[in-house]
């Protein structure tokens, strides 16, 4: 069955579906790992998002029920080269052309995705309509209104608080669209996990004396979420910090800095990122359209990390207030593992993970 | 950290002659490692024994040794030039163990020289398998279970404890050398003995077997500073137990999740910051293809082909990076060279699907054993690339020039379902022809992989292949399934055989709906950032991105993988070509497919297409270009077979025609042309069957040289002396050449010599003259040859040149041509005339200065040699003398007999060069790996006709104070000339194996009646003599010549080891006194 890609400019690309049969809109942003596609789909920081994958062989090795980053996938739609039919693998429990399909997500193969990926580069993120129907003017028109929708990361967040005991630090997560794998992490060092929705206020935060709090990622543009960026004015001082990657940008507007829109975003698998205190460079799992700019950080803000293609800034502590923040995702997923020890790091900044 | 700023001159170290296991590869990995040190200011001087390299041009370093590789040669030059550092990393496992012994000699540290890149605790770390396994316990990384072992007995022990299959592995070898998989004991005294002798330190290891899991291996970088980076993975499509040199391997891996990818990218980086390596490493492993559980195999802590291959698969230059690193550099200091925006801290991510192929010389070798093992047997590679696996994987399999257009072979066809069953059993080089088979005949892929264990998910890319195989034959040609065969890889041959439709209905389809291949780049990052290499392969996809210029531009075909009869010297010349198109003012273009060269390398030419050195493939990048012409005449007979097929498609090929060509390959026209520039010829004839074939022969008479035409490197030629000889030669060569006549030629037994020149149309330039040392019969690339030439008059000189100028200007010969005669009785024959380059260029430019492609490439341009400043005629030489020796690789290659024939056998070639002959020799013998003991004994067995000439040979080894001992009819010749020697009974190969193996036999001379013959005594003789590492000679010629130095040595041992120019210049001051 035949689908097609509309682009904001005019664009149409035709290929072959192997997902479910819809229309769709999302914004379209291309992701250039060579493994870890089924991370990639249940990340919830893709939400509203029709993900290109550059590698042109996708689906080689089926899908699993343990490398899933959330509990469904969470792109609107997925564009690939080539769809592997005969996947293999152990732990492989079906194809992914079924896995998109029981999920009710659109999926595109056959598409020269070097030139999707070219075009986007150059043209910046693009809004998209991808379906299985015909192009009509209508869809065009409904492209030409479509906004990026600002409640995303209320669809993807929790909706009731949910704690993992366990006898080690207490650590709340604000979950803006958590991925398993910063779950996992902290379990793994033992820590009492609390997560909350992503409109808890910090009172009820406070009340449950953690150790600490860590903003999660998530999907969208952190100006969206300003009921969150107030949340983390009123904890700041109040408890250790940490952040990844939306979290790190609602903590920094709280901060008083600004974020921006990246041209086409970091997402990717081997992003460098260089540690200013030692000049070492470490390949990072990266996902994110905004970025936080240095002007408005106030001057107790030690920038740590910089993203060494484009000198973004990729994290930063503040001793005074206790954030640790980071703009990549150390919990990696799909991804390098390198950066993981940050984790520890943090984990052991507030007495805990022995 | 910048430069360290206290190593200002580097000496860097190449890896001697091309052997299997160590190729051009590290001809890639010098050049690039020179290039990039002299970048930062630093002043490079190199070692290499290897002329046919381009690491070894006057311009890669400041000053260029061409001198043998040890300890000796080392320690004067590094006396002599000092310098600050060494990096032993990019000369392979020959530069590690040079800089080990240097170290250990004490010479490093006398000069203080600093290694750079990894120190000697390192590169113990990582080769002795014993440090090896406690570091990898240290840092709780999984290895096999083994043990170290020093002898039999204890190998036995340990095989008690864990039980068959073992693996048996030498340490500090190449390529495997000696390794092997034993099942039962008898396989396991046999491969352990071989394995402990090639062992530099007599060590061995048993390891447990985990053949069946899949192969995985990471090329990881490192610097001072501690930053990692993975340049590529990389999986073996042949799982564990077959060398990863001997497999079929794709860049990235296919079957692996993100979790597994990334633990063994963990446990890699683990591994290079444990080993503390400043540079590149590779790390091998064996995954459990049922779980996460995964073994490490082997660290190579140095560039390496893998490292080779991930370069050229990502377009991340480790080799240039490497060097950097070692001088200081951090990741993050050094640019990315293919994006020009980003730096060398990251990790490539790939768009496309790599796929290499390795290259056997079974093709050459019809009755080598094909079986694929522990131990390399590749000469080389090639390598393909495209946006799917199917697509990338049939360009590799057309790349490797076998006989079909595809993934069907005639002779499988035939078989039975059960008996392609039992095949697969086997893994040899048709292994995955095999697997096509089995497919197109039913066999389910659980039983493919069941057998082979090869993961489903390749057989079932495979049976994707065969499935359009399938709708060819059954289907009508339509626009779609012409499309979805060739953006699958399919060939045009293939698809019109198969479907029956005829080549104009296909072309016809493809103009009708633009069904042509676009071109990608090759530009480390996915797109993700603009780029600015000129690095494409093609593919069927909707955008082209490849930026045609309107410059004036000329496309150089190269040669494509290494094999015998076609090494490293057509890359030479390719690169050469492309640097003289860019002097001239063009804009160069390489097309070629493998990924060892330096032709290869994307900043060689202005613009590299890595394609198959296929017709279609080849064609398509110049309807692309359109570009002034195509050169063919430096990439070996590879090139030149292409050149009919492109003049049949109005392609314009520049510099000496086609027509010519023809005239010199086709015997008839040649022999005619000959007769009208009343040149002599051995006497011979073209015929197809056995009948003609032996009154030609009875007319010519015995002894005959036969061969099939039309073949690279005399492949399948051979002296025979009789009628019989005759009957069983044309029964096997029969199949070797269908369609095209054997040769049969009259054996004239006499000099033989080889002139190289270029011409211009109307003047030559012969920049030198060789003389093979060895008489005629053994092939030009096996003999050993010395310039100038040492014996052949003035008169004969005057004759050569003269048939020279006469057949450049009868063929119209514009650019390289290489000729070569026979000299008996003062008379010249012409053997062969190759319009073309030869494997000499590379030698003569470097010993004459005379920059041979270049001048080539301005005479195709137009320009007169008379203009260019080197002269015409012969070119006087100089008071230098070199000599090349020939290296073979039989250690590697079972059943390949020794004995040097018309058949070439060598895999590669050093240079030994001073101002007399004695010493040039010398120092060619020592860069072969000859060394020269005082005393000894030989071993003596040889064909009748060759005894009566021997007697002075044998008489000054007694002389000498050498025994002497020899087979029965061979010694009591010698007895009853009263010479003392010993004799032997040359069928108890067991006495004569014992007698080697206790060092009671030193040497052997072996000139065999017949050869090739696995059974007959002689030729066990001669394998053993090889095992066993014993200087083994087959010829009379060379053995002479091995005297002649022996003797000289004790009054020259005061040997120099200097540059080339030394040579040249001390002469000429010699002349001005």
């Amino acid at each position: 069955m035949k689908a097609y890609i509309l682009l904001e400019d005019g664009t149409t690309i035709e290929g072959t579906s192997f997902g479910a049969q819809k229309t769709v809109m999302g914004e379209i942003v291309f992701n250039t790992g060579m493994t870890g596609y089924q991370e990639v789909l249940t990340d919830p920081s893709y939400a509203g998002q029709v993900v290109v994958m550059t590698y042109p062989l996708i689906g080689n090795y089926g899908v699993n029920l343990d490398d899933v980053q959330s509990e469904s996938i969470k792109v609107n739609g997925f564009v690939v080269k080539e769809y592997c039919e005969m996947e293999s693998n152990w732990k492989s429990t079906g194809n992914l052309s079924d896995y998109l399909k029981d999920n009710d997500i659109f999926a595109i193969a056959d598409v020269d995705t070097r030139m999707l990926t070219k075009k986007i580069r150059k043209q910046g993120t693009m809004n998209c309509i991808v379906t299985t129907e015909e192009i009509t003017d209508e869809l065009m028109d409904k492209l030409d209104k479509y906004k990026f929708p600002v409640d995303v990361v209320a669809n993807v967040s929790r909706k009731q608080k949910e704690i993992i005991p366990a006898p080690g630090k207490k650590v709340g997560i604000l979950d803006f669209g958590v991925k398993s794998y910063i779950i996992k992490y902290l379990k793994q060092l033992g820590c009492e996990i609390h997560i909350y929705p992503w409109n808890t206020s910090a009172k009820a935060i406070l009340n449950d004396k953690l150790d600490a709090i860590l903003f999660s990622n998530g999907p969208g543009d952190p100006k969206d979420v300003q009921e969150a960026v107030a949340t983390a004015g009123n904890l700041i001082g109040k408890l250790p910090i940490f952040c990844i990657c939306l979290g790190h940008q609602i903590v920094s507007l709280a901060l008083g800095a600004d974020t921006y829109k990246l041209k086409f975003g970091h997402r990717g698998s081997n992003h460098p990122v260089i540690d200013k205190r030692n000049n070492r460079v470490t390949m990072t799992s990266q996902n994110h359209g905004y970025a936080v700019s240095d002007k408005g950080l106030p001057d107790n803000i030690q920038v740590t990390h910089v993203n060494v293609n484009d000198n973004t800034i990729e994290g930063y502590s503040c001793p005074d207030l206790n954030i640790h923040s980071v703009q990549f995702h150390p919990e990696a997923g799909p991804g390098p593992e390198d950066a993981s020890y940050l984790f520890k790091e943090w984990v052991e900044s507030i007495g805990g993970g022995k | 950290m910048p430069v360290n700023k206290e190593v200002k001159k580097v000496l860097v170290v190449g890896s001697g002659p091309i052997i299997i296991g160590q190729a051009a590869e590290f001809d890639y990995a010098g050049t690039q490692a020179c290039k990039s040190l002299k970048e930062e200011n630093i002043e490079v001087v190199l070692v290499n024994s290897n002329p046919a390299t381009i690491m070894t041009d006057d311009n890669m370093a400041d000053r260029v040794y061409i001198q043998p590789l040890n300890i000796e040669a080392l320690s004067y030059i590094i006396d002599k030039e000092r310098p600050d550092g060494l990096l032993p990393t990019l000369g392979g496992q020959t530069g590690l163990n040079i800089a080990v012994e240097l170290q250990e000699a004490g010479v490093l540290d006398k000069y203080n020289v600093k290694l750079l890149g990894t120190s000697l605790d390192t590169i113990k770390k990582a080769e002795d398998r014993e440090s090896f396994k406690d570091l990898m316990k240290e840092i709780k990384e999984p290895v096999p279970k083994s043990q170290i072992v020093c002898n039999l007995e204890e190998g036995e022990a340990f095989v008690k404890e864990i039980g068959f299959p073992v693996i048996i592995r030498p340490a500090y070898t190449l390529g495997g050398t000696g390794g092997g998989i034993a099942h039962n004991d008898e396989e396991l005294k046999d491969i352990l003995h071989k394995g402990l002798l090639h062992s530099r330190i007599n060590q061995v290891l048993l390891e447990q077997s985990v053949a069946g899991w899949k192969e995985i291996e990471y090329e990881v970088m490192r610097d001072s500073n501690d930053t990692c980076i993975v340049v590529c993975n990389m999986e073996n499509l042949d799982p564990v137990g077959v060398h990863t040199g001997d497999s079929i391997v794709v860049a990235p891996s296919q079957t692996l999740r993100d979790e597994e990818y990334h633990m063994l990218r963990t446990s890699a980086i683990k591994i290079i910051r444990a080993l503390e390596i400043e540079g590149g490493c590779n790390v091998q492993y064996a995954l459990n293809p049922e779980s996460m559980e995964y073994l490490v195999i082997e660290v190579n802590p140095r560039v390496s082909r893998s490292s080779a291959l991930a370069s050229k698969a990502a377009g991340y230059p480790i080799a240039k990076i490497a060097a950097k690193i070692a001088i200081g550099m951090n990741l993050h200091e050094i640019p990315n060279y293919v994006t020009k925006k980003t730096m060398a801290s990251f990790e490539p991510a790939l768009d496309y699907v790599v796929t290499k192929i390795p290259k056997w010389p079974f093709d050459k070798f019809s009755y080598a054993n094909r079986k694929l093992g522990t131990q390399m047997k590749a000469t080389g590679e090639v390598m393909a690339i495209d946006r799917t696996f199917e697509s990338s994987f049939l360009k590799a399999v057309i790349s490797l020039e076998g006989k079909g257009n595809g993934l069907r072979s005639p002779k499988l066809e035939m078989l039975s379902q059960d008996e392609v069953l039992d095949k697969l059993h086997i893994c040899d080089d048709k292994r995955v022809f095999v697997v096509a088979e089995a497919l197109r005949k039913g066999i389910s892929t659980e039983e493919i992989f069941d057998i082979t264990k090869i993961d489903p998910w390749f057989i079932n890319k495979i049976g994707n292949i065969v499935n359009i195989e399938n709708r060819l034959e059954a289907e009508e040609l339509t626009v779609e399934l012409l499309h979805k065969a060739e953006s699958s890889g399919f060939t045009d041959p293939e698809i019109v055989d198969l479907s029956g439709e005829s080549m104009e209905t296909l072309d016809t389809l493809r103009r009708a709906h633009n069904l042509y291949p676009v071109y990608k780049m090759v530009d480390t990052c996915a797109a993700e950032f603009e780029s600015a290499t000129p690095y494409y392969y093609s593919t069927f996809e909707t955008e082209d991105e490849n930026e045609i210029t309107k410059n004036k531009k000329i496309i150089v075909i190269g040669s494509g993988p290494i094999r015998i009869g076609q090494g490293i010297e057509f890359d030479y010349c390719s690169v050469h070509a492309a640097w003289g198109i860019q002097n001239a003012g063009y804009e160069s273009i390489i097309i070629n497919n493998n990924p060892e060269t330096v032709s290869t390398d994307f900043d060689t030419a202005d613009k590299l297409y890595f394609e198959p050195l296929y017709i279609e493939d080849v064609y398509n990048v110049i309807r692309k270009e359109t570009p002034q012409g195509v050169i063919v005449q430096f990439g070996g007979q590879t090139a030149i077979n292409l050149a009919p097929k492109l003049l049949k498609r109005g392609v314009q090929i520049l510099g000496t025609s086609v027509e010519s060509i023809d005239v010199a390959e086709d015997r008839k026209r040649f022999e005619r042309l000959l007769r009208e520039l009343n040149i002599k010829q051995p006497k011979g004839a073209a015929v197809n069957n056995l009948r003609d074939a032996i009154a030609t022969a009875r007319n010519i008479g015995f002894p005959v040289l036969v061969r099939p035409s039309y073949v690279i490197g005399g492949r399948a030629m051979q002296v025979v002396y009789d009628e019989n000889g005759l009957k069983s030669y044309l029964k096997e060569a029969a199949s070797l050449s269908s369609g095209h006549p054997i040769l049969i030629d009259q054996y004239i037994e006499g000099k033989e010599v080889e002139v190289d020149a270029i011409s211009d149309r109307n003047d030559i330039l012969i920049p030198g003259i060789m003389e093979h040392i060895e008489r005629t019969g053994v092939h030009s690339g096996d003999s050993f040859c010395a310039y100038p030439t040492q014996t052949i008059s003035q008169k004969v000189l005057d004759t050569l040149v003269d048939y020279t100028a006469k057949l450049a200007k009868a063929l119209q010969v514009i650019g390289l041509m290489n000729i070569q005669f026979v000299v008996k009785d003062e008379e010249v024959y012409v053997i062969e005339v190759n319009p073309r380059a030869s494997r000499t260029v590379p030698i003569l430019s470097k010993v004459t200065k005379v920059p041979m492609v270049d001048l080539a490439i301005k005479a195709i341009l137009g320009e007169n040699l008379e203009d260019l400043g080197y002269g015409t005629g012969l070119k006087p030489s100089s008071n230098l003398v070199a000599v090349k020796a020939p290296v073979f690789s039989f250690q590697k290659l079972n059943d390949v007999d020794v004995a040097l024939t018309p058949e070439m056998k060598s895999t590669g070639e050093v240079l030994g060069v001073d101002n007399t002959y004695d010493r040039a020799l010398i120092k060619a013998f020592k860069g072969a790996g000859f060394a020269f003991p005082q005393s000894g004994c030989l071993l003596v067995s040889l064909k009748p006709e060759a005894r009566e000439e021997s007697l002075n040979t044998i008489k000054e080894f007694i002389d000498l104070g050498f025994k002497v001992i020899a087979t029965k009819h061979t010694g009591e010749f010698y007895q009853q000339k009263g010479l003392d020697v010993e004799l032997i009974d040359r069928h108890d190969s067991q006495l004569i194996e014992q007698k080697i193996k206790a060092g009671e036999i030193t040497m052997s001379l072996n000139i065999p009646t017949l050869g090739k013959n696995p059974k007959r005594s002689g030729f066990k003789i001669r394998a053993i003599a090889e095992q066993y590492k014993i200087p083994g000679f087959t010829s009379l010629d060379t053995i002479n010549a091995y005297l002649v130095a022996l003797k000289s040595l004790k009054d020259n041992s005061d040997l120099t080891y200097e540059t080339i120019d030394f040579y040249i210049n001390k002469s000429l001051l010699k002349i001005k006194k």
